[in-house]
């Protein structure tokens, strides 16, 4: 039991002193991690903040829109103009998604909203695999210009090692979030998202189009998507499994607060450091694995004292 | 109203075959179900593996007119990898007359081994699946030529024993958290403690698949001398891409013959340079066989291959390979029975002796292509050898010749587990070998 103790309490945190230039490396892919499971939470954050629904389907728009970038590349086209394609492709979508889903369940429950989009799931994945197959595909990051190299940091007599592609990562993904920061706050449209999130009856009644603003946020989310896909496919691939790994925005979402961009960003932060440092330095004790279920038990725990997450806003119910 | 129309008729047609359709397989066709995986998260492996089993029948049916003159009926029916639709295949395809499955997946294979007596349909998990299943005794209906999981694992220590000795090292073992990747650590905490080496197990959930820095933070940490890798799909090339990240050694980082296919490291190039994988099925389009799949499916536009290219590649070959031994088993049964159309329990009298020599592999156009098999009554593993093959940043070469399990280690452990899973079913059905 006093064995127990010790490697819970005291002997991660001696590891840690003992090999700092590793405590780095740990951090830092924890960093990274988080940086991308932040983007996905925040495609679901710019859909519920304008519609309050969950949209089921953004794991999936993550596979798709990387498919359809690899998918066009390997057509013949040139990798910029691909994602240039692959950009109007996901706006089409978003259209689409308005005018034959969206529109059609105007006023009806949010539960009947999420199965929509679960059914969306179904059908872009169906047409994923249909139009380019199930194998695992390369994305095309060095054609876009991402090198794939590594700087090396001698530290603490130690090493730690920075990917090219994550330090990219991490600078697109803060590019990306101050980017739609200034679009919700500065520009027309998004104070016009803004109106709708808080009101949809007094956005409608000063002449807002509820359409139009669904097909923008879906295309934003969409951007979002693209944005994780490259990312994310850069690191390791784009197979149907990255699919599975939306899932675990859930919890950056019960963590950060289903309505806040900057929650989604701490969120996925707390996540993705948090289950790095768990799973190296405590995993053992639990026979390693910890990683599976380390966010989802942070996501309880919050829910059990913070329900509305950290930056969530506080649902009050006259009954 | 044309549509309904349209319905209609459809479903007059489909209600008519339905009848129709197990005479017709019964009477004059050979069937056999393919339970595939084209979609999912593993349809990177599922795909070219299914494209390899249906071609070869196919090439039989076009070159041959099937085995003996009857033609092989090919169904496939999706699982996506999931246990519960692969028995849901299984429950819709096992009365059109099915004589063999093949799942290709391991919790599929647990599932179907209790039904196998009850049907008499055999279970072919070739390579893959329950490891005990090796003893005939005790598994008169499930078979896993040319090799189990164990013995694999035996032959690939071995080869690890051979460059530079096992004794006092560390082996890290990174696996798949389900079924299959659990399947071998018996024997490898077992061989550890025989052969005097250290282990450090790295899981990695489903979930977790394209997203493994934290197991390869910790093989840092662990700093084995050599890594063995139990994956599948979407899992291999992520491990092989993270293990380059850290510099892990690539030759000194092996996979089993699931994480080692063309689909695992054409995503990874040039950074998997060296990386090693184990095989038991050839590689390349040289083979006689090949040639004729080539010939009289691929050319002719018969094939479901995405591309030509894919022909000869690993998981093709594979899937090929397990239709290869499924049609000598059929030969075999034909010939015991005398009879043309078989059904389940003939077929499971053709598998049980089969014995696929040097000479047979030459006469069907695949000469070093796999090592000889041999079943009997208590061997339905053929005690097969695997070789080892090498990335070379484009494709795999084999650099070893075949290598023998550990078969005297390894079999009295099969049959403890095989007595162990027995000891609690009362109603199992054994048999007595000579």
């Amino acid at each position: 039991m006093q064995e127990l103790i010790h490697s819970l309490t005291v002997a991660p945190f001696m590891e840690m002193g003992q090999y700092p230039d590793f405590l780095i490396q740990v951090v830092w892919e924890g960093f990274v991690a988080g940086i991308l499971y932040a983007l996905i939470a925040l495609g679901f954050v710019l859909i519920y903040k304008a519609s309050g629904v969950f949209n089921f389907a953004q794991g999936i728009m993550v596979v798709f829109s990387a498919l359809v970038l690899i998918g066009l590349h390997e057509a013949g086209m040139p990798a910029w103009i691909a994602l240039i394609a692959t950009i109007g492709v996901m706006g089409i979508l978003a259209m689409g998604i308005e005018r034959f889903v969206l529109r059609k369940l105007v006023n009806q429950h949010d539960a009947i909203l999420l199965m929509a989009t679960i059914g969306l799931t179904l059908v872009l994945k169906g047409a994923g695999q249909l139009f380019f197959g199930g194998e695992t595909k390369s994305m095309i990051s060095d054609e876009l210009g991402f090198s794939s190299g590594a700087y090396d940091w001698e530290v603490f007599d130690g090493l730690v090692i920075f990917q090219h592609i994550d330090i990219a990562a991490a600078v697109i993904a803060v590019l990306m979030v101050i980017a739609l920061s200034l679009f919700f706050s500065k520009t027309r449209i998004g104070r016009a998202l803004r109106a709708v999130a808080d009101d949809h009856q007094a956005a409608l009644s000063v002449g807002i189009s509820l359409n139009q603003i669904w097909a923008i946020v879906w295309f934003a989310s969409g951007i979002v998507a693209l944005v994780t896909g490259i990312m994310w496919g850069a690191r390791s691939d784009v197979s149907f499994a990255l699919e599975i790994i939306a899932l675990k925005a859930l919890a950056v979402l019960i963590l950060g607060g289903f309505t806040s961009i900057a929650g989604a960003i701490v969120g996925g932060l707390l996540v993705g450091i948090g289950e790095k440092l768990f799973e190296v330095y405590w995993g053992p004790i639990f026979g390693g694995g910890v990683e599976a279920w380390f966010a989802y038990v942070l996501a309880l725990i919050f829910l059990l004292f913070r329900p509305q997450g950290l930056f969530g806003e506080r649902i009050i119910e006259r009954v | 109203m044309q549509l309904v129309k349209r319905g209609a008729l459809l479903a007059s047609v489909a209600f008519i075959g339905s009848l129709a359709a197990p005479i017709v397989q019964a009477q004059d066709t050979l069937y056999m179900p393919s339970l595939t995986y084209r979609t999912g998260p593993f349809a990177g492996g599922g795909t070219p593996f299914a494209d390899g089993y249906a071609d070869y029948f196919a090439m039989i049916n076009e070159r041959d007119g099937g085995i003996n003159g009857v033609k092989i009926v090919v169904e496939e029916c999706e699982t996506a990898y999931n246990a519960q639709k692969g028995v849901e295949c299984y429950e819709a395809t096992k009365g059109n007359g099915a004589l063999a499955y093949s799942p290709l997946s391991t919790g599929i294979t647990m599932a179907l081994i209790p039904k196998a007596p009850v049907d008499k349909i055999p279970v072919f998990s070739m390579g893959y699946g329950l490891s005990a299943a090796a003893i005939g005794e005790k598994f008169p209906w499930t078979f896993t030529y040319p090799t189990s999981y164990w013995n694999q694992l035996s032959s690939i220590l071995k080869y690890i024993d051979s460059n530079g000795g096992i004794e006092g090292k560390k082996i890290g073992y990174i696996y798949l958290d389900v079924g299959y990747g659990n399947e071998p650590i018996p024997v490898l905490d077992q061989l550890a403690e025989q052969m005097g080496f250290e282990v450090a197990k790295f899981p990695v959930g489903v979930k977790e698949m394209q997203n493994q820095s934290s197991q390869w933070l910790n093989v840092r940490k662990e700093r084995p001398d050599w890594m063995i890798m139990w994956g599948w799909g979407a899992m291999n090339p992520t491990a092989v891409k993270e293990a380059a990240k850290i510099r892990f050694p690539m030759d000194r980082f092996i996979g089993n013959w699931w994480a080692g296919s063309h689909s695992d490291l054409n995503p990874v190039g040039e950074a998997g340079t060296g990386y090693l994988a184990a095989n038991f099925s050839g590689i390349g389009t040289q083979f006689g066989a090949l040639e004729d799949v080539i010939k009289h499916v691929v050319d002719k536009g018969e094939s479901k291959v995405a591309s030509k290219d894919t022909v000869g590649n690993v998981l093709y070959n594979r899937g090929l390979f397990n239709a290869v031994i499924l049609a000598e088993a059929i030969s075999v049964a034909q010939e015991m029975t005398g009879k043309k159309v078989i059904n389940g329990e003939d077929m499971r009298l053709g598998l049980e002796n089969i014995n696929l020599t040097d000479q047979r592999l030459s006469e069907l156009g695949l000469a070093d292509f796999t090592g000889p098999i041999k079943g009997s009554c208590s061997d339905h593993e053929g005690a097969g050898s695997i070789f080892i093959q090498q990335w070379n940043g484009s494709d795999w070469e084999r650099i070893t010749d075949l290598i023998a399990p550990m078969n005297d280690v390894v079999r009295p452990m099969l049959e403890e587990a095989a007595d162990k899973y027995v000891s609690d079913k009362p109603d199992w059905q054994t048999q007595a070998c000579s």
